[in-house]
C-alpha cells in the first residue's frame, strides 16, 4: 500500500513511525490483544483444553448442562463440551473470516480503483459490478459447489476442499461494495490538486495511485473490511446451513449460533457464546482498522 | 380474571354435549398456521402436502380415511364393499353412489358427471396431473345415472379405494373446470386459486405462499356446521416459530407440524395455552445401504450403478453391524421426544401389514465388532480403524440438511467410530437432495455415498406400491436419468417374484402376511434399510380449539367442519 | 450531463440483456429441479409427466427466447390491456409460475406492498438513525456517545438477523406480549385502529432490519466525517470564523457523502428485493420470501423474473448514484 520506492520516508523509520502512532491508539491496542487472545484461545487452546472423548451414552447424560468448572461454557444437545466446539469453530470461523475479507477488499479496492482511475475500463468493470450485485447469490453458490467440490475435496480432502471452496465463494461473491465504494471516492480523488499537479508533472499511473490515491481511500476500505469480516462468517454459517459449506460435524461460531437458537430460551449460553465470540472478532477488527487508518495517516501521524 | 376464566371453563365443560349441535358460523373466525404456506389450491397441481391439505378445506372426495385409516364416507352415501354388492366379485368394478341433494358451494347440484370429469381432468396426457397414480389401472369410468359413479379397472384391484378417496382426489366442479383440460391447466389461475367445492369451506381470498381466508360454505351437506364462520390459513416462518404462535403466545388456533426437539417441546408446552397432538403414520427415517460403487474414481455414468457392486457393504456381515451399533431409542430420545419411537420396519402399520420384527431395537456393540472380526475386518495397524485386504473401513454418509439429522449423523458417527468404522459425514441441501435434477451429483437417487438417511412414507393405507419400489427393475442409473425408486439397488428375484404374488393377491389376510414377509426381507433379513425411527406428526393446537383429531391417513384438516370454540 | 445520462442508459440495454442471459443460465444450470417440491410419495412416471407440463423439459434457448419475449412483449401489453380495458395480449401465454401455476407479475404485486412497506420504512428509519450516529460520532471522536455509537454499531452488524429476530420475538412476544408475531397482509389501514394494528405488526421486523442497516451506514458516514475533518478546507473554514455548524455540516457533511450515497443506493434496491430471513421469520412474505421459496422449488419463471427487475433496479440506482457524485462534488466530470 505505500511506496517503498519512496525517497522522502525510508522504508524502516516509515514502518516505525506508523506503528509508533499505532501504539498510541488506545483502543487499536485494545483490538490487538483481544483479536490475539481469540486467536490464542482458538489456536492453542484445543492443545491445552482436551477433554476426554465419552461415548454416546456416557455424554447424552451430561447434556445441556449450564457453564461450570467441567465445563465452562456448558454442554450441548449431545453432550458435547461446548468450550471444545468454540476452540474448534473459533480457527475456522476466524481463517474463513479474514481470508475471505482479504479476497473481497483485495479485488473491491483494485476494480474500484481501476475503474475510477481509468476512464475506459470505469463502463465495463461498473457493468459487472452491477451484473455480480444482481446475480442470485444462493443458486450461484450452488452452481459453485456443484461444480468445484468434488474436485476440491479429492485434490484437498473434505475439510481444507470445503474451505477453500468457501472462502472462494463468499469472496468473489461479496467485493461488489468495496469496489463501488472505492470507484466513488476515487472519481473524486482523482480532480484533487494534488493529484493533478502529480500527473502534470508526469509521474506514472501506476506510482499515481500508490502514493496518492491508495492511502485516501484507506478509511472506507476499513470500514468494508471491518463489515466484511462480520459478514465472511455469518454467510459461512448460511452456507452451512444450506448443507453447501464444511462437513456437518464441523463446527463454526456461525453453525454453533445457529444451532444454539432453538435452545435460546432454554439455555442463553448457547448463543451467548458464539455470538460474543463473533461481535468481539468485528470488533476488534474495527478497532485495529481505525488504528490503523490513524497511523498510515501523515496529518495525523505528523501531529 | 383468573376466576373467570376458571368459570368459563366449567361453562365449557357443561356445554360440551350442545356444541356439537351448535349453529353453522357461530364461533367466528379460527386462525389455522402452516409455516409452509399453500402456492396452489388444486391437488391435481400440485401434490405438496401444504397444497393438499389446504385445498382439503375446500375440496371433497367421495370418501376419507378417519384417524385409524379406515375408509369412510363423504359425498358417497356409504362404503361400497364385496359384501354389499358394490365391488364386483372378480374386483374388477367398483360401483359408489352420491348422497342424495348434494349441493356445490355455488349452489348447483353435484352429479356423477362430475366425477367422470374429474377423472378426464387428471388423466389428460397434457395436463401433468400430480396425482395420476390414483387413477392408475382404470380402464373406464361410467355414470348409469345422476348419482352412481361405476369404476372400472383393467385388472382385479385388491385396493380400490384409490380414486375419489381421500384428499389427494377430490371432485372438481365439471362445469368450473371444463376449460382447463390438458395443456390448459395452468391458463386457469382464477380455477385453481378459487375452486368450487363440497367442503366445510369456500375461499374468499388467496394470496399466493401466503394467506387464504375461508368463510363457511353456506351450502355444506350437514346444515350446522362448520361452527367458525370465517378461517385464516396464514403460512411463513418455520416449525419453532409455529408452535410458539399457537403454545407460547396464542395468536394461531392450530399450528401444522410443528416438529421441534423434545426439550423445545416441553418448554412450549408448559406455557400452558395449548398441548401438542401426535400421530404415527408410516413415516420412517431410515438408512439405505449402498449395494454398488459410489467410488468417485469410478468414470461418471458407471459410479453407482449395477456394473460395479460395493466393496462391502454387499457383506451382509458389515451391514448387518453397522445396524447392530446403533440405539434406536437415544436417537428418538435426541431428535423426536413425543412424535418418534424407535422401529425395525420398514412399513411400521397399519398393524395389518406391520411385523412383529423388534430384532434391532438392543444395541450390541460387542456383538457388532464381533461380527466384523468374523467377516474379516480387523485393525491390524492399531489406527482404530478396521482392514480387510488393505482396504479400510471407510463409509461417506449423506444427508439432507436438517438440525436432527445432523445431530443424527453426530451421534451414528460417535457410535460406528467405536466400532472401528472411519465414516465421513455429507450433508446436502434439502432442495438438491430430493430435487432428482440428473445433472447434479447430490441426489439421493444418485447415491454417490455408501450410505444415506431419509425419511418415506407411503400414501393411503396399502403399502403395495411402497415394497414394489425395491424390484430389480426400478434400480436408477443413468439409462433412466436416474429416476428409479430402487435407490439401494436391491435386487432379488425372489422379492420381485413376492411383489408380483401380492399384486395379484385379494384376500386381506394373506396380503398382510404376503407384506410382512416383504418387509423382513428387506430390513432384519438383509439389513439393505436400516430403519430407525417410525415418525409421528406433531402439530399444536390452542385450549380454545375444540373436535381436532390428528389423523396420519389422510389430510390433518379432515375434520375441519367438526371444529369448535371451546367456550 | 444529459449526454451522459443518455448514453448510460443506451448501454444499460445490452448490460441488461447480457445480465439476464447470465441470470438465466445460472439458474438453470443450478443442481435442483422443480420435482423437489414432489413428495416422494409420488412415482418417477407422474414425476416426469409433471415437469413435461411444466415445459422444464425444452431446450434452453427456446426458454430463454421465450421468457424474453413474455418480459417484454406479453407482460407490458398485459399491463396496457389491464389500464385501458383492451385485449390486445389475449391468448398469450404469460410467464407462469412452477409453483402456483399462475402468472408472475399479479404474484409479484401481491407481494409488493407489504416489502415497501416494511422493508421500506426499516431502510429509512436505518437511515435516519445512522446518519446523526454516524456525524456526531465522528465530530466527538472517542467521545463516550462515540465509542457507545461504536458498540452499537458493531454489534448490530455482527449479530446476524436470524438471531435478533428470534430474540425480538422471546422478549417482545412472548414475554411482553405487546407484538404480534406473525404479520398480517391482509389487514387493510382504514381508520386509526387499524393503523395501531399496523404499527404493532410492524414494529419487530423493522427493528431488526432498522439496526442492521443502521450500524453498517453510520459506520460509513461517521469514518468518511473523520477523513474530511482532517483536510485544510476544514481548518481554513474555521480560520475564516465560520461557526461550527456551518463547517460541520455544510462543508464537511457534504464532502462526505459520496461513501454514503454509493452504500445508500446500492441498499434501495435491495429494499425491493426484500429481506430473505427477516420476511419469512415474522411472515411478511413479500419479495424476499417469493425469491427464497422460488429458488428452493427451482421455479425458475419466477427467480428470472424476480432477479431480472432486481438487476434493473441496480443499474438504475447505480447510474442515479453516480449522477449524485457530480452534484455532491462538481470536479467529477463524465464527459
Amino acid at each position: 500500500m505505500t511506496d517503498s520506492t519512496s525517497a522522502v520516508a525510508p522504508p524502516e523509520s516509515f514502518r516505525g513511525a506508523v506503528w509508533a502512532q499505532f501504539r498510541k491508539h488506545k483502543g487499536a491496542v485494545f483490538g490487538l490483544i483481544v483479536l490475539g487472545l481469540l486467536i490464542v484461545f482458538s489456536v492453542i487452546g484445543p492443545l491445552v483444553w482436551n477433554p476426554e472423548k465419552l461415548t454416546v451414552v456416557e455424554a447424552l447424560k451430561s447434556k445441556n448442562l449450564g457453564p461450570s468448572l467441567t465445563h465452562p461454557m456448558g454442554t450441548d444437545q449431545l453432550g458435547r463440551d461446548q468450550m471444545q466446539r468454540m476452540m474448534a469453530a473459533g480457527k475456522v470461523s476466524l481463517a474463513v473470516g479474514f481470508v475471505a475479507m482479504i479476497i473481497a477488499i483485495f479485488l473491491g479496492t483494485l476494480i474500484g480503483v481501476l475503474a475510477g482511475y481509468f476512464k475506459r475500463l470505469d463502463g465495463p468493470l461498473m457493468r459487472l459490478t452491477d451484473m455480480f450485485l444482481a446475480l442470485p447469490l444462493i443458486p450461484l453458490l450452488l452452481v459453485m459447489v456443484m461444480l468445484f467440490r468434488d474436485d476440491l475435496s479429492r485434490a484437498m480432502g473434505p475439510e481444507m476442499g470445503a474451505f477453500v471452496l468457501i472462502v472462494f465463494a463468499i469472496g468473489v461473491t461479496s467485493w461488489m461494495h468495496a469496489a463501488r465504494i472505492v470507484r466513488g471516492e476515487v472519481l473524486a480523488l482523482k480532480e484533487r490538486e494534488y493529484v493533478l499537479a502529480s500527473r502534470s508533472i508526469g509521474a506514472t499511473p501506476r506510482r499515481v495511485i500508490l502514493r496518492h490515491i491508495l492511502p485516501n481511500v484507506v478509511s472506507p476500505v476499513m470500514v468494508a473490511a471491518t463489515l466484511g469480516v462480520a459478514e465472511a462468517i455469518i454467510t459461512e454459517s448460511v452456507l452451512s446451513f444450506l448443507g453447501l459449506g464444511f462437513p456437518p460435524d464441523f463446527p463454526t461460531w456461525g453453525r454453533l449460533l445457529f444451532e444454539g437458537l432453538e435452545y435460546m430460551q432454554l439455555y442463553p449460553e448457547r448463543v451467548i457464546f458464539p455470538g460474543l465470540a463473533i461481535s468481539l472478532t468485528v470488533l476488534s477488527v474495527n478497532y485495529i482498522g481505525d488504528g490503523l487508518r490513524d497511523a498510515l495517516d501523515p496529518r495525523i501521524r505528523g501531529r | 380474571m383468573k376466576l373467570t376464566t376458571a368459570l368459563m371453563g366449567a361453562v365449557a365443560a357443561l356445554a360440551f354435549a350442545p356444541a356439537a349441535f351448535a349453529e353453522r358460523g357461530a364461533d367466528g373466525n379460527v386462525n389455522v398456521l402452516y409455516w409452509q404456506a399453500p402456492s396452489i389450491l388444486n391437488p391435481y397441481l400440485s401434490s405438496g402436502t401444504k397444497d393438499v391439505e389446504a385445498s382439503s378445506l375446500i375440496l371433497d372426495g367421495l370418501a376419507g380415511f378417519d384417524e385409524k385409516g379406515v375408509v369412510f364416507p363423504r359425498l358417497a352415501e356409504s362404503i361400497p364393499t364385496v359384501e354389499n354388492g358394490g365391488i364386483s366379485a372378480d374386483l374388477t368394478q367398483i360401483t359408489w353412489k352420491l348422497k342424495p341433494g348434494l349441493l356445490w358451494s355455488d349452489g348447483t347440484p353435484v352429479t356423477s358427471a362430475d366425477a367422470k370429469f374429474t377423472y378426464e381432468y387428471c388423466t389428460h396426457p397434457e395436463g401433468g396431473c400430480a396425482q395420476a397414480a390414483r387413477y392408475e389401472g382404470i380402464s373406464s369410468i361410467e355414470t348409469p345415472d345422476d348419482l352412481t359413479i361405476v369404476i372400472t379397472f383393467a385388472a382385479p384391484k385388491p385396493n380400490p379405494y384409490t380414486a375419489f378417496v381421500g384428499g389427494t382426489s377430490p371432485i372438481l366442479q365439471a362445469a368450473q373446470f371444463a376449460n382447463c383440460l390438458g395443456a390448459a391447466a395452468s391458463t386457469c389461475t382464477e380455477q385453481n386459486f378459487k375452486p368450487i367445492g363440497t367442503g366445510p369451506f369456500m375461499v374468499t381470498d388467496f394470496k399466493v405462499n401466503d394467506v387464504v381466508t375461508l368463510a363457511a360454505n353456506p351450502n355444506y351437506r350437514d346444515p350446522a356446521k362448520p361452527a367458525f364462520a370465517t378461517m385464516t390459513l396464514k403460512g411463513g416462518g418455520d416449525a419453532a416459530a409455529a408452535a410458539r404462535a399457537v403454545l407460547e403466545t396464542g395468536e394461531f388456533d392450530y399450528a401444522w407440524n410443528t416438529q421441534i426437539n423434545p426439550e423445545q417441546q416441553m418448554q412450549m408446552a408448559a406455557a400452558g395455552k395449548g398441548v401438542l397432538l401426535n400421530g404415527f403414520g408410516t413415516l420412517v427415517e431410515r438408512i439405505e445401504m449402498n449395494q454398488t460403487n459410489p467410488s468417485p474414481d469410478l468414470p461418471e455414468g458407471e459410479r453407482s450403478t449395477t456394473k460395479h457392486p460395493h466393496p462391502f457393504l454387499t457383506d451382509i456381515r458389515v451391514r448387518k453391524a453397522l445396524s447392530m451399533a446403533i440405539d434406536r431409542q437415544i436417537l428418538v430420545d435426541i431428535g423426536y421426544g413425543a412424535a418418534g419411537r424407535p422401529t425395525c420396519n420398514l412399513v411400521p402399520a397399519p398393524e395389518l401389514f406391520a411385523s412383529p420384527n423388534t430384532d434391532c431395537l438392543v444395541q450390541d456393540m460387542e456383538g457388532a465388532k464381533a461380527l466384523l472380526e468374523e467377516a474379516g475386518w480387523v485393525d491390524a495397524d492399531g489406527d482404530g480403524i478396521r482392514e480387510k485386504d488393505g482396504m479400510p473401513l471407510k463409509i461417506l454418509y449423506q444427508t439432507s440438511t436438517n438440525p436432527v439429522r445432523q445431530d443424527f449423523q453426530a451421534v451414528i458417527k460417535d457410535w460406528w467410530t467405536e466400532l472401528g468404522v472411519d465414516v465421513e459425514l455429507k450433508n446436502i441441501d434439502a432442495s438438491v437432495f430430493f430435487g432428482g435434477d440428473a445433472g447434479s451429483p447430490d441426489t439421493f437417487q444418485k447415491f454417490y455415498a455408501d450410505v444415506e438417511m431419509y425419511a418415506n412414507n407411503f400414501d393411503g393405507t396399502d403399502p403395495e406400491p411402497y415394497l414394489a419400489q425395491y424390484k430389480c427393475d426400478k434400480i436408477p442409473g443413468p439409462e433412466n436419468q436416474w429416476q428409479g425408486e430402487n435407490i439401494n439397488r436391491f435386487c432379488d428375484p425372489a422379492y420381485d417374484a413376492l411383489v408380483d404374488e401380492l399384486s395379484k393377491t385379494s384376500d386381506m389376510a394373506k396380503r398382510g402376511e404376503i407384506a410382512i414377509r416383504l418387509n423382513e426381507m428387506l430390513t432384519k433379513d438383509t439389513y439393505i434399510v436400516v430403519p430407525l425411527v417410525d415418525r409421528g406428526r406433531l402439530s399444536a393446537a390452542s385450549n380454545t380449539l375444540g373436535g381436532v383429531v390428528l389423523n396420519t391417513w389422510d389430510t390433518e384438516l379432515w375434520n375441519a367442519q367438526d371444529w369448535f370454540r371451546v367456550k | 450531463m444529459l449526454t451522459f445520462t443518455l448514453r448510460r442508459l443506451l448501454l444499460a440495454i445490452p448490460t441488461l440483456l447480457l445480465i439476464s442471459l447470465v441470470i438465466f443460465l445460472l439458474v438453470d444450470l443450478a443442481p435442483g429441479s422443480p420435482a423437489s417440491e414432489i413428495p416422494l410419495t409420488v412415482p418417477p412416471e407422474v414425476r416426469m409427466k409433471i415437469l413435461e407440463a411444466l415445459g422444464v423439459n425444452e431446450p434452453l434457448h427456446i426458454r430463454y427466447l421465450l421468457w424474453l419475449k413474455q418480459f417484454f412483449w406479453v407482460e407490458p401489453l398485459n399491463g396496457f390491456d389491464a389500464i385501458f380495458g383492451t385485449n390486445y395480449a389475449e391468448g398469450m401465454q404469460r410467464i407462469i409460475s412452477y409453483q402456483s401455476r399462475s402468472p408472475v407479475f399479479p404474484l409479484i404485486g401481491e407481494r409488493l406492498p407489504q416489502t415497501l412497506t416494511v422493508i421500506g420504512t426499516a431502510y429509512l428509519v436505518g437511515v435516519l438513525i445512522a446518519l446523526p450516529i454516524g456525524i456526531y460520532s465522528a465530530y466527538k471522536q472517542y467521545s463516550l456517545f462515540d465509542q457507545f455509537g461504536t458498540m452499537f454499531a458493531m454489534i448490530g452488524f455482527s449479530v446476524p438477523t436470524f438471531f435478533t429476530g428470534t430474540l425480538f420475538i422471546i422478549i417482545f412476544a412472548v414475554w411482553l406480549g405487546w407484538f404480534p408475531t406473525k404479520y398480517d397482509t391482509t389487514l387493510e389501514v382504514t381508520d386509526w385502529d387499524s393503523f395501531l394494528t399496523q404499527l404493532r405488526q410492524m414494529a419487530m421486523p423493522v427493528m431488526v432490519l432498522g439496526l442492521a442497516n443502521a450500524a453498517a451506514i453510520s459506520r460509513y458516514m461517521r469514518s468518511s466525517m473523520l477523513e474530511n475533518m482532517s483536510q485544510d478546507y476544514v481548518r481554513t473554514a474555521r480560520a475564516k470564523g465560520m461557526d461550527e455548524r456551518t463547517v460541520v455540516l455544510k462543508h464537511v457533511l457534504r464532502n462526505s457523502l459520496i461513501p454514503v450515497v454509493t452504500v445508500i443506493a446500492l441498499g434501495i434496491p435491495s429494499i425491493f428485493g426484500g429481506a430473505i430471513i427477516t420476511e419469512n421469520l415474522f411472515g411478511v412474505n413479500g419479495i424476499g420470501s417469493a425469491l427464497i421459496q422460488a429458488i428452493r422449488g427451482n421455479d425458475l419463471p419466477m427467480v428470472q423474473t424476480l432477479a431480472f427487475i432486481f438487476a434493473i433496479l441496480i443499474v438504475a440506482f447505480n447510474l442515479i448514484a453516480d449522477l449524485l457524485y457530480g452534484m455532491l462534488d462538481p470536479r467529477i466530470r463524465y464527459d
